[in-house]
């Protein structure tokens, strides 16, 4: 029985495979914050189906010493929870897998796995008690594996059950113990070689996914007001948000459509709130009307878009960064936008939060684009830094001769609000005049667009630089934007050449000015995008005047593995 | 206090010589003024259509936004300062028909809004097509046999969800639609007035003289605390009733509700951020608490 290849041994993949409601997600819970706590690097990600029960759902976790980010196709451990989950993973399993399951499980498939070691999950828990225990067992199988001390984990679980009774704690705890037992007896038998995965420096950190990075991001902006629509994969940012109305003061709203979300979001900023619209691409379909509102009104909104693929409904729990062109043209009429797509969890926090700050320092949408793949992966992440976090207020308390549309140089006209100041504010949806007031003057009408349009300067001078990365003198590049950036750089790791960097985009629109200088210095630019027509490389094309005709695309709806891309960089670059 | 506070002096008014809304936009600025509400902590939200351009000509701060979507921003402007007095004023296809799912959920949610809607029962501004409101037979450019979909009910539907408050009201009466009004407007919860007029261009078979024809005032026999009783006043089609048909005093509004979540009953633009309660949260994701 082989253990694990040496090379992985400090950087290991564990994948949990079964149906929707086997418990999957209580593993992933408790492991990913266990190994945490013991102080190794955690990545997490799933892919699941858009159903409640049933079905086939996996995750990944990745344990290593060294900073893990990125989701590889590799397995080293799989947990598959039903006799399906085999199947559905057959292409990610190798000799050197090993695989943990219950001996019914996997017999069908017993041929075809070469390194099964036979761990009766339900049975244990039975004799707890119930067969609920099976993922708590193998939550202390896998802990006792990785060399988590035994406290460590009980101390975890015990947190996390604290809620409920003591017998079901105690149970949980004997569950755990129980099923460490095993993991430790595997680990001390040289079956599973596991070394170094623990790091120092790590147990400071937090752990936490994209919802929660951009939901923090909205709190952090000085987010107060959220009207939204459930919808996939954006859901996770309105629950944040609605469970910490209480201790942020945000009114949370569960609109009926997404089209009164808009609005709501809009005439909350027109009174004095500062207004999350999160949603994804069907939902903010719907918006569009009222993004154009925002545009001609000159309202402040931010929105989540968190991008799935399709057209229509596509495939509602899936990946994709289909909706960049979506998010660019959106809305009728010509008006200024800005569009953020974050790569780290980090900068989904931060982007998040400027983007309030200049939503109403221009008076303009600022798009936070994510998708599903960025949502739903989670990583730890030193605590973000709430030194330079300001929420930044651009309103103004009006006189009694306010006008909401005053002509200036720089096309920003001070914004008042109904209720503090003597002053009127009067928004119009039509064309308007210096007041707010309905207008059919056609000279007028030049000169608010004009207006409008002149602030995209002011936008121009803030625009986020792409990062570079890890060389300046490069022959060859790599260009990518949004969620893609960790998996793209550790492909480029892999390659071990010197003459390769990354360009990633954390602001896609305005596009940064040096973008052509950047692409004009390599000999060969490849483009990775999780779409199928290259639409950050059409504009590009459009806003740099470059066209790059090698590209590496995907849209089955899964995101990228790190070995995908690097092999087809390899493909392209040798 | 004087209604002219709200004149806007010497304005281009879109409306046809003889529109009901004249009326309406009259008789509103009069029960405003009888209220001592300032233009300053008014704010009126309206749509797209000849009804919704009201807020243009009277001083007031104004909301005018999309076709059918006044609804939402007054929800959200009066929960982000419910010191505002806010009033939702569109028409009847911009109600009930562009916005008719806002209309549903609005009225579900309560919030201390008053809506008015202008219903001349077709559509003027894109030149005399059916309304949500027109009657059965009613012959447009599109509805060339007459119109045969059920009218919309407005009040019928807003009782059947119980709505806090329901009214009718006909534009030529100016003296019993300020009363109307008035009582909406002070009425703590979402009231809605529907309010009869004619279209002097489009409508030539609902006209001023057939609203007097066809229409009587409830009386104080009518208990407008009993839901059914005004559910079958609304459904009543010869005469039409008008006046108050239903109120229910005994439901929280929108803002109450929102803020006993949010524990806050401060405007949300003197909010301010925690930045202990935003490090702890963070802190709250740290895998070994603390």
């Amino acid at each position: 029985m082989k253990g694990l290849t040496p090379d992985s041994r400090s950087d290991v993949s564990v994948v949990l495979c079964g149906q929707a409601g086997q418990g999957i997600q209580t593993v992933e819970k408790l492991l990913t914050r266990i190994l945490c706590a013991a102080g190794c690097n955690v990545f997490a990600t799933k892919e699941y189906m858009s159903r409640v029960r049933g079905g086939a759902n996996s995750t990944e976790i990745r344990v290593s010493a060294s900073p893990v980010r990125a989701y590889i196709d590799r397995i080293d451990i799989l947990i598959p929870l039903n006799k399906g989950a085999i199947e559905h993973v057959a292409d990610r399993i190798s000799p050197e897998t090993i695989v943990l399951a219950e001996e019914e499980t996997v017999s069908a498939n017993a041929g075809k796995l070469s390194n099964v070691i036979n761990v009766p999950f339900t049975k244990i828990a039975a004799g707890i008690g119930s067969a609920v225990y099976s993922n708590v067992v193998a939550t202390g199988t896998l802990a006792a594996i990785f060399g988590v001390e035994l406290q460590t984990v009980v101390d975890y679980v015990k947190q996390n059950f604290s809620a409920k009774s003591p017998e079901i704690i105690g149970n949980n705890v004997e569950a755990t113990k129980a099923g460490f037992k095993i993991g430790a007896e595997l680990r001390a038998s040289g079956r599973i070689k596991i070394a170094g995965t623990f790091t120092a420096g790590v147990k400071n950190d937090i752990f936490l996914n994209g919802g929660e990075a951009v939901a923090l991001g909205a709190i952090a902006g000085g987010c107060n007001f959220i009207a939204a629509y459930p919808m996939s994969p954006s859901t996770p940012v309105l629950v944040f948000l609605a469970q910490h109305a209480g201790e942020f003061g945000i009114i949370a709203e569960q609109a009926e459509d997404e089209i009164a979300g808009m609005n709501m979001a809009i005439g909350a900023w027109y009174a004095g709130g500062r207004a999350l619209a999160s949603t994804s691409g069907g939902g903010f379909a719907l918006m569009i009307e009222g993004l154009s509102l925002a545009g001609m009104l000159e309202s402040p909104v931010v929105v989540h878009l968190a991008q799935r693929p399709g057209p229509a409904t596509g495939l509602p729990t899936r990946t994709e960064q289909a909706d960049l062109e979506l998010a660019l043209y959106a809305g009728h009429g010509e008006f200024p936008r800005i569009i953020y797509a974050p790569g780290k969890l980090e900068d989904a926090f931060y982007l998040t939060q400027k983007a309030f700050n200049l939503a109403d320092k221009f008076q303009v949408p600022v798009f936070v684009l994510t998708d599903q793949y960025l949502i739903d992966s989670y990583y730890n992440t030193p605590p973000f830094d709430l030194s330079g976090v300001k929420v930044e207020k651009h309103i103004i308390k009006t006189n009694k001769d306010y006008i909401r549309y005053a002509l200036t140089e720089n096309g920003i006209s001070p914004r008042g609000i109904p209720g503090y100041g003597e002053g009127l504010v009067v928004v119009d949806s039509d064309e308007h005049d210096q007041e707010g007031h309905i207008t059919e003057d056609l000279q007028l009408r030049t000169r608010m667009v004009d207006k409008r349009l002149k602030k995209l300067e002011l936008i121009k001078k803030e625009i986020e630089p792409p990062e570079l990365w890890p060389a300046q003198d490069y022959k060859k590049l790599v260009v990518c934007w949004g969620s893609t950036y960790d998996v793209v750089k550790e492909a480029i790791l892999r390659l071990k050449r010197k003459d390769v960097s990354l360009l990633h985009y954390n602001q896609v629109y305005p596009l940064h000015p040096e973008t052509a200088g950047f692409l004009k210095k390599a000999e060969t630019v490849v483009i990775v995008e999780n779409n199928a027509t290259s639409q950050f490389g059409k504009l590009i094309k459009l806003y740099a005047g470059i066209d790059i005709d090698k590209k590496i695309l995907k849209y089955n709806g899964l995101s990228f593995s790190v070995e995908e891309v690097a092999d087809g960089l390899k493909k392209i670059l040798d | 206090m004087n209604k002219e506070i709200f004149d806007m002096g010497r304005i281009d008014i879109a409306w046809c010589p003889g529109c009901g809304n004249y009326a309406i936009l009259k008789t509103l600025k009069q029960a405003l003024a009888e209220l001592e509400i300032l233009p300053a902590n008014l704010v009126v939200v309206s749509g797209i259509g000849q009804a919704a351009k009201a807020p243009h000509y009277f001083k007031t701060n104004v909301f005018n936004g999309l076709h059918g979507r006044a609804l939402g921003p007054a929800v959200a402007i009066k929960a982000a300062n419910p010191s505002l007095v806010v009033i939702a004023e569109s028409g009847d296809g911009d109600m009930y028909g562009e916005g008719g799912n806002h209309f549903l959920h609005t009225i579900r949610r309560n919030p201390d809004i008053t809506n008015i809607v202008h219903n001349n029962m077709v559509y003027g501004l894109t030149k005399g097509q059916a309304s949500p409101t027109s009657p059965i037979g009613f012959k447009t450019p599109v509805q060339v046999n007459g119109v045969f979909l059920e009218p919309f009910n407005p009040l019928a539907v807003a009782i059947a969800l119980d709505a806090s408050f329901v009214a009718r009201a006909f534009a030529g009466d100016i003296e019993q639609t300020k009363e109307i009004i008035k009582k909406a407007i002070t009425h703590k919860g979402y009231a809605l007035v529907d309010i009869f007029q004619p279209c002097v261009t489009y409508n030539k078979l609902n006209t001023n003289q057939w609203f007097k024809d066809n229409t009587y005032y409830l009386d104080d026999s009518h208990d407008p605390h009993n839901r059914i009783e005004a559910f079958k006043k609304a459904i009543e089609t010869y005469k039409l009733p008008l006046g108050i048909f239903y109120v229910n005093e005994d439901k929280k509004t929108f803002e109450e509700n929102v803020g006993e979540l949010t524990k806050s009953n401060k405007p949300l633009f003197e909010y301010e951020l925690d930045m202990k309660k935003l490090s702890d949260s963070i802190e709250r994701f740290k895998s070994v608490s603390k």
